[in-house]
């Protein structure tokens, strides 16, 4: 497997905003075909990485490698041009816009020359309609403001989007925490689909029950640092919670973590240090 | 539904059925300009009433309230698109003094050909709106504030520069040079003379004494508008830069994450606000034969009273180019109407303020209505 060439790979990157160090030394790679999740606290710096991999940022220091190429991004435009395609938590769509807008916003399909081109409405309702109906989404009216639609719906169009516009690499920012059970099963499904047609993903969730399902492999971030890659298969899903709930961190947060294993063994809670007794006492007096 | 559907109909798909239930009365209320057509179905309708007999619908009396309107139309249609874009230009006003002190003191104290001096009043007005663009885009200030700052920038200068110049500061004597300078000939006169001619002969229009018809064209003004119109319409609506505008009035972030250089298209949208009040000038200066630094007073702000009875929301991201003309007919139609019927000229300013209010009110509620699944 590590002798393929990652889709996309980020080597000592490092991102300074004036004397605040967001980001120092993240190596990284994702390959074609994989889930990569992202996890950390909030402040660890997953938003800065995203935004260095779509080109809203630029590494201070570090490189950036795509399909094996050194690559530098300007402006989300350049990232998305080079084909990698981020869907921000609530920054994907706008509402009061049609759908057919929001699908094409920044590459509308032109007919005509010169100052005569104008949006080949025909094709684009057509496409927009046909790529929400292939992830089950059956669109009644692509005219219609895509504030209509509910937010595992408006997930689906931001996705649909960028995989129809050829992405290699898609980026996912908390595309399931403000949505429902079901919503969120349908992002899923969709993120699953994306997996096999053999796009890099770049999965950021704080729900380890959306997380360890369709991802391949986990990385954890902390202020700023990686705290390395783990591979699906030698970690637990027990293991990816208690990264999530702090990493390293975890003695400290012990009186959490009692509170997550209640339900499994109530003793292991009892013999936990006594700084945190009163805590526990409070947990297993529910 | 299935009974009273044609055969043809049925062999249509079943989907295609489910968009026919979508009402046309809904479809048309959800379109942005909605208000202001019925608001304008509304105030003509009272004053066909209220001033019939009075010379306001005879064609004198049309072309009358339709120049008002197209004059504010004019700059409607660019504030509208910047608003649509997400952003105000309180500066228009002033640009509009500004622009005919730069047209009008090349021309009558320097000698200028019309022509240069037109160009060089447009290409300030670029430099104007450019500026007011990089200032919003790299402070992230309001625009209201940025544009507010030139409000009184542009006025201040226009006066300094005329009197610095000039010792004045009205400049006439612009009649005399419009003659044979194709390029200001743009921005004066009417059209379709020959077509008034002839109407007149016809004895569709009214004649004076001379036999002349009391309406001789079209002034070029209520062309202006109308092309303007017609193409930020088109702009909006079928070109991927309207997409961009919509884009970057509903939500810069989203829309620069998806590729839409934002700042570029606030900047170009700036640039023709101080355009269209360049027109705005060349049109009154031609017409009147002078320029005054205090033209344009409140000009910014009636337009941007055009536009959101028009439908467009403040926010940004959502109005139309056909509201802003509507809402501009709509002030034109009030505004004459009222002189017509003889009511005291001092309660227009309170319809104006009524019906701003009630233009917002209704586009709120229409915004929601359009956010609730169909």
């Amino acid at each position: 497997m590590s002798e393929r060439t990652p889709m996309i790979e980020m080597r000592s990157v490092s991102k300074h905003f004036g004397s605040v160090i967001a980001l120092s030394d993240i190596s990284m790679q994702v390959y074609s075909g994989e889930v990569m999740c992202l996890l950390g606290d909030n402040g660890a710096g997953k938003s800065t990485l995203i935004k260095t991999l779509s080109g809203v940022h630029q590494p201070t220091h570090g490189e950036m490698l795509l399909g094996g190429e050194p690559a530098r991004f300007k402006s989300p435009a350049y990232a998305l041009d080079a084909g990698i395609a981020t869907v921000f938590q609530d920054l994907a769509m706008i509402p009061l816009m049609s759908i057919t807008r929001n699908f094409f916003m920044g590459r509308e399909p032109t007919v005509g020359w010169g100052p005569f081109k104008r949006i080949d409405w025909k094709l684009a309702d057509r496409i927009a309609k046909q790529e929400m109906a292939k992830i089950g989404i059956d669109v009644r009216d692509p005219s219609q403001p895509v504030g209509t639609l509910s937010g595992g719906e408006r997930q689906c169009v931001a996705i649909a989007r960028a995989v129809y516009f050829g992405a290699k690499v898609l980026i996912l920012d908390e595309p399931t925490s403000a949505l429902g059970v079901k919503q969120a099963s349908v992002v899923l499904r969709y993120i699953a689909k994306a997996r096999a047609d053999g796009l890099a993903v770049i999965f950021i969730t704080h729900n380890v029950h959306h997380a360890y399902p369709v991802a391949d492999a986990f990385t954890l971030l902390k202020r700023g640092g990686s705290l390395g890659t783990f591979r699906k298969e030698n970690i637990s899903r027990e293991e990816v919670l208690n990264m999530m709930a702090g990493g390293a961190e975890l003695e400290s947060l012990d009186a959490e973590l009692a509170e997550f294993q209640r339900s499994d063994s109530e003793k292991n809670a009892d013999t936990e240090e006594t700084a945190t007794a009163s805590k526990t006492r409070l947990a297993a007096g529910q | 539904m299935k009974s009273s559907a044609s055969p043809q109909a049925d062999a249509v798909e079943t989907q295609d059925e489910r968009i026919q239930k979508v009402s046309f009365w809904k479809r048309a209320l959800s379109r942005p300009e909605f208000g202001a057509l019925a608001g304008t179905v509304l105030v003509l309708a009272f004053f066909l009433v209220a001033a019939s007999g009075t010379g306001m619908f005879t064609p004198a009396g049309i072309v009358n309230f339709l120049e008002v309107a197209a004059q504010l139309g004019i700059i409607a249609t660019a504030a509208a698109l910047l608003m649509i874009g997400g952003e105000f230009d309180l500066s228009i006003g002033s640009m509009i003094g500004l622009a005919g002190i730069l047209i009008a003191i090349p021309a009558v104290e320097y000698g200028w050909p019309l022509w240069a001096a037109i160009l060089l009043a447009f290409a300030c007005a670029g430099l104007v709106g450019w500026i007011n663009g990089n200032l919003v885009n790299k402070t992230g200030l309001p625009s209201f504030i940025v544009t507010l700052g030139f409000l009184f920038i542009l006025r201040g200068l226009a006066i300094g520069v005329s009197r610095l110049l000039t010792g004045r500061t009205q400049i006439g004597g612009v009649h005399d040079h419009i003659p044979g300078d194709w390029f200001a000939s743009l921005f004066s006169g009417e059209v379709a003379t020959g077509l008034f001619a002839w109407m007149a002969e016809q004895g569709w229009i009214a004649t004076n004494f001379a036999g002349n018809p009391v309406v001789t064209g079209i002034p070029v003004s209520i062309v202006w508008w109308l092309g303007l119109t017609a193409v930020a319409t088109w702009v909006l609506l079928c070109t991927p830069y309207g997409n961009w505008i919509f884009a970057s009035g509903g939500d810069a972030n989203a829309a620069r994450n998806s590729g839409v250089p934002v700042h570029r298209v606030k900047i170009s949208l700036f640039m023709f606000t101080a355009f269209s009040a360049t027109i705005f000038a060349c049109l009154q200066v031609m017409d009147t034969g002078s320029a005054d630094t205090i033209r344009g007073l409140l000009k910014e702000l009636e337009a941007i009273i055009a536009v959101v009875i028009g439908g467009a929301l403040l926010t940004g991201g959502y109005g139309s180019a056909i509201g802003a003309a509507l809402g501009a007919l709509i002030f034109g139609l009030v505004q004459m109407g009222i002189f017509y019927t003889g009511v005291n000229t001092d309660w227009f300013q309170v319809f104006l303020g009524v019906m701003l209010l009630v233009a917002v009110l209704f586009n709120n509620f229409m915004r929601k209505k359009a956010m609730e699944a169909k």
